[in-house]
């Protein structure tokens, strides 16, 4: 049908100048603030390493995103909430070691511990999630357990505001991880270094558990085909709360990280990482795990670098104002040049 | 162990989690300040009997794996062990607040929780009397399905209203004292919740009158159905008439403070019966719908506000109000074309996406000489012709609410609405029957912004200030959760889902709080139970009668049967 097409095409177009003109405006942007020359190459790298860090707490996220996409073809919505679960968990953990003397007499432990109850509790959020939100609905029409999500999102955000109060909570201090390390050239702080170093440890335990383990294995199988998986004698319902598991035992895992950079706890901080990370795992391509973690580093890079790269030359005032909107015009940007991700399967989208 | 009895404990148990969960984000101890029964009952006593209620109708009920029905007296019996299983949950909660202080955790844990659940009667009796209540509750839940089913109905229906005439207090006795009935209020209101007597009577003459349309209304339904055309026509006329009369005079009968209320229901009438266009007739779930809320706003404060900071000349609120509409419809064009290739939930987020980049870049420093930053815009002038006083603004709310609703219900049964159907039935199909789906989904967010940016232009006169804090995500999902609590795709159920999800709130104080955690309750189970919502689409029941009707014509006029048609089209 050559009308259809040319409709389509017509439609192309128009995306493509949209799309084309806003990376040309930030493209010149970047120009015009490097010829002004208004930050130096250190501040550079700092916001550079600023960015890994908080990559690194998005990509871990962004797992979860795609993990339980690759299975069920659903958008996890709540999967920002099971994060926000694990942060106030690491606060009263941390709080309860730090009033014990732990946190002075053996650190390493107490970080470790914290860690582990985080972990625990977002994935028991995000195992409970599946059984009373998502389960009964496997099989209904795609909108329906979006909308579910949506709800169970804001039930877990107004029962930890019901719960912990509606006040930020400020962190108990790690000493541990005060001051900064050189690694070669690169300064940093010991926060920053410890967040990169266990997401990339995380990350790689994960990789290895899925390419390695018999579980792995099925996970792989379930999310190639749910129904062929079955008859090999898969059991594919504690395939998906496993993935459910997984994902929630990362999202404890960010919880902690992402205080341990921003020190402070709130009912709402899962909001805008989980839309961040979902953009992540759109833009590596959603279902594919190492475009999840890509795309956390290149989106936390993006969002720290932006605002001063793209938009100070145009001399726009306070440009950290609007970091949130670079994050969220990535998304719209990929999804019309590339929606299928840049590690993605065509099919998903 | 009996597949029964172990159902009736699990139920039990989970009836426990709930109550534990209302108790520790503050609920209970919120809801005791409401009376439902003034100096016998709270509303937060009642809610944990209402969940012991709830978990007895369960236990007692059928079961469908294996399948066995309880009857008579193991029936109750097993509501009362789900209820009494509650009551131990609850107990065990009280007794763990009492003795382990973990306050610094979760705020609500405290020992006068304990005293709430007890019914502030200590420890001892107040357990054994938990436990007993909780078992009776169950027990009564559970005999609702042993009694015949039409008075289990009455009572149900009767029990219901009541306890919600009761939480009306506010807004009844407003009411009752503005119309000078001050007679009833005594009668029936004490400070807080309704008298014992009120109740009763509340629940008796509700009760009954369910019972007896139980038993009487198929009569009248017929009767009404028999009348002469002619009749039923006047008779039509005058409950169209006193509706039009009622809402004419409703900010009188009301008074000021209501009439507030009613305006903000209002404008979530608006705002759903938009966003209905989008999600309900088209299908596409947007979440940044408060994105046209705020173009509204905004641009009719900079273009009737003497004190926006740009745009000088200050037009009138109507001549402002077109160049609103044709700004939000290009916004409204202006999201959908990117998002035009995307499925369902990827369509979601996007949307979200712009809905938070319209709020930030509402408040950035960069957008200030246009619209204020975060000091907003002052004095936004109100719709001439009227002041700003609640009850004058109410009628220009009036006007486009009926308006909107008016065209919305065309556009419903026309073509355009007809291919919305399809689109959201199954695209590939709707487009393979010749449906431009991109010109449809474009008119969907075009008309779809048109009907949020006439809500947000009334909300900035109705408060005159226009703030970007006013703008979240909340608005949004406030406009979502009304529409799917009264049923996608229909008009009335907007209606209806305003009135409950943000009337109730804005009238009762203590619900205001937990006003996001019910939205996500409300979001969860009705996608878990009823996904079509309270008043579901009647649509497709009209088509069929429809063609009943001219049926039936055909058969008055001609004398003879219709022939069904030997190939339906």
């Amino acid at each position: 049908m050559p009308v259809r097409r040319s409709r389509l095409n017509l439609l192309n177009l128009f995306l493509w100048v949209f799309g084309g003109s806003i990376l040309a405006l930030a493209a010149f942007g970047a120009l015009l603030t490097i010829q002004q020359g208004r930050l130096s190459g250190d501040q550079w790298q700092t916001l550079i390493i600023a960015g890994i860090a908080l990559g690194s707490v998005y990509a871990l996220i962004a797992l979860g995103y795609t993990l339980v996409y690759g299975i069920l073809f659903m958008i996890n919505f709540a999967h920002g909430e099971v994060f926000m679960w694990g942060a106030f968990t690491a606060y009263f953990a941390a709080t309860a070691l730090s009033d014990a003397g732990m946190m002075a007499s053996n650190p390493i432990l107490a970080f470790l511990l914290v860690l582990a109850t985080a972990m625990l509790v977002s994935m028991l959020v995000a195992v409970m999630l599946e059984r009373i939100a998502y389960r009964p609905l496997r099989g209904a029409p795609r909108l329906v357990p979006l909308i579910t999500a949506i709800g169970a999102s804001l039930v877990l955000q107004y029962t930890a505001r019901g719960f912990y109060g509606s006040g930020v909570r400020a962190y108990p201090d790690f000493t541990l991880f005060d001051g900064s390390i050189e690694l070669g050239p690169v300064e940093m702080t010991v926060k920053q270094f410890v967040v990169i170093a266990s997401a990339i440890t995380i990350m790689v335990l994960l990789y290895l558990f899925i390419n390695n383990t018999r579980t792995g294995r099925a996970m792989r199988a379930v999310s190639e085909d749910k129904d062929v998986a079955a008859m090999m004698g898969i059991n594919v319902d504690r395939i998906i709360v496993t993935t459910f598991a997984i994902g929630g035992l990362l999202a404890g895992a960010a919880g902690i990280l992402y205080t341990l950079l921003f020190n402070q706890v709130h009912f709402f901080m899962g909001f805008l990482p989980g839309i961040k990370a979902f953009t992540a795992a759109v833009l590596g391509g959603i279902g594919n795990v190492i475009g999840a973690a890509l795309g956390g580093l290149a989106l936390g890079i993006l969002e720290s670098l932006g605002p001063n790269l793209l938009l100070t030359g145009y001399g726009i005032p306070a440009p950290n104002q609007l970091k949130d909107v670079i994050a969220f015009s990535v998304l719209v940007l990929v999804l019309i040049f590339r929606p299928a991700g840049f590690l993605g399967r065509k099919d998903n989208v | 162990m009996d597949p029964l009895m172990r159902r009736a404990i699990i139920t039990g148990l989970l009836g426990g989690a709930a109550v534990i969960h209302l108790g520790l984000i503050g609920m209970i101890d919120a809801f005791q300040s409401r009376d439902t029964i003034a100096d016998v009952l709270t509303l937060g006593a009642l809610l944990p009997i209402l969940i012991a209620l709830l978990i007895g109708w369960r236990s007692g009920g059928p079961m469908r794996a294996p399948h066995i029905i309880p009857t008579g007296r193991r029936a109750v019996t097993l509501g009362a062990l789900g209820g009494g299983t509650t009551g131990l949950v609850i107990t065990a909660l009280a007794l763990f607040t009492t003795t382990v202080d973990v306050r610094w955790i979760l705020s609500n844990a405290s020992p006068s929780l304990a005293e709430e659940l007890w019914y502030g009667q200590g420890a001892a009796l107040g357990s054994v009397l938990v436990i007993v209540v909780s078992a009776t509750a169950g027990a009564a839940g559970a005999a609702l399905h042993v009694i015949p089913g039409t008075i289990a109905r009455a009572l149900t229906v009767g029990g219901i209203t009541a306890i919600l005439v009761a939480l009306m207090e506010p807004f009844v006795v407003a009411v009752l004292r503005n119309i000078g009935l001050r007679i009833l209020e005594d009668l029936f209101y004490a400070q807080g919740g309704l008298t014992l007597i009120g109740f009763l009577l509340v629940f008796a003459i509700t009760a009954a009158g369910t019972y007896a349309w139980a038993i009487r209304g198929r009569e009248t339904r017929q009767r009404v159905a028999a009348m002469p055309p002619d009749r039923r026509r006047t008779g039509k006329l005058v409950v169209y008439f006193v509706l039009a009369a009622f809402l004419l005079l409703l900010p009188q009968i009301v008074g000021s403070r209501l009439s507030e209320v009613v305006g903000t229901v209002g404008l979530y009438i608006l705002l759903g019966l938009g966003l209905n266009i989008v999600v309900g007739f088209a299908g596409l779930l947007d979440l940044g719908y408060v994105a046209f809320f705020a173009v509204g706003a905004y641009t009719t404060a900079v273009l009737t506000s003497a004190a926006s900071p740009a745009f000088a000349p200050e037009l009138p609120f109507f001549g402002a109000l077109p160049f609103v509409i044709v700004a939000a419809m290009l916004i409204g064009l202006m999201v959908g074309t990117p998002v035009l290739r995307l499925r369902g939930d990827y369509l979601a987020i996007v949307t979200l996406g712009f809905g938070e980049i319209a709020r930030i870049l509402f408040l950035s420093a960069w957008a200030q000489p246009l619209v204020g930053g975060a000091q907003g815009i002052l004095s936004v002038p109100p719709p001439i012709p009227f002041g700003r006083d609640p009850q004058s603004i109410y009628y220009p709310i009036l006007f486009f609410c009926i308006l909107a609703a008016v065209a919305a219900k065309s556009l419903a049964s026309s073509r355009v609405g007809r291919a919305w159907n399809a689109m959201r039935e199954d695209e590939s199909v709707a487009e393979a029957t010749g449906i431009n789906t991109v010109t449809y989904k474009l008119l969907a967010f075009g008309l779809g912004a048109a009907f949020g940016c006439i809500s947000g232009a009334l909300f900035a006169t109705k408060i005159g200030t226009v703030f970007p804090v006013s703008f979240d995500l909340l608005v949004s999902i406030n406009a979502l959760a009304l529409i799917i609590l009264g049923g996608m795709g229909n008009i009335a159920g907007v209606i209806v889902g305003a009135l409950v999800l943000v009337g109730l709130p804005e009238l009762l104080r203590e619900f205001s709080e937990f006003r996001l955690l019910i939205y996500g309750v409300v979001l969860v189970a009705m996608m878990l139970l009823r996904p079509e919502g309270l008043l579901p689409s009647r649509s497709r029941r009209a088509e069929l009668h429809e063609r009943e009707d001219t049926e039936e014509q055909y058969a008055e006029t001609t004398g003879e049967e219709t022939g069904r048609p030997v190939v339906s089209s």
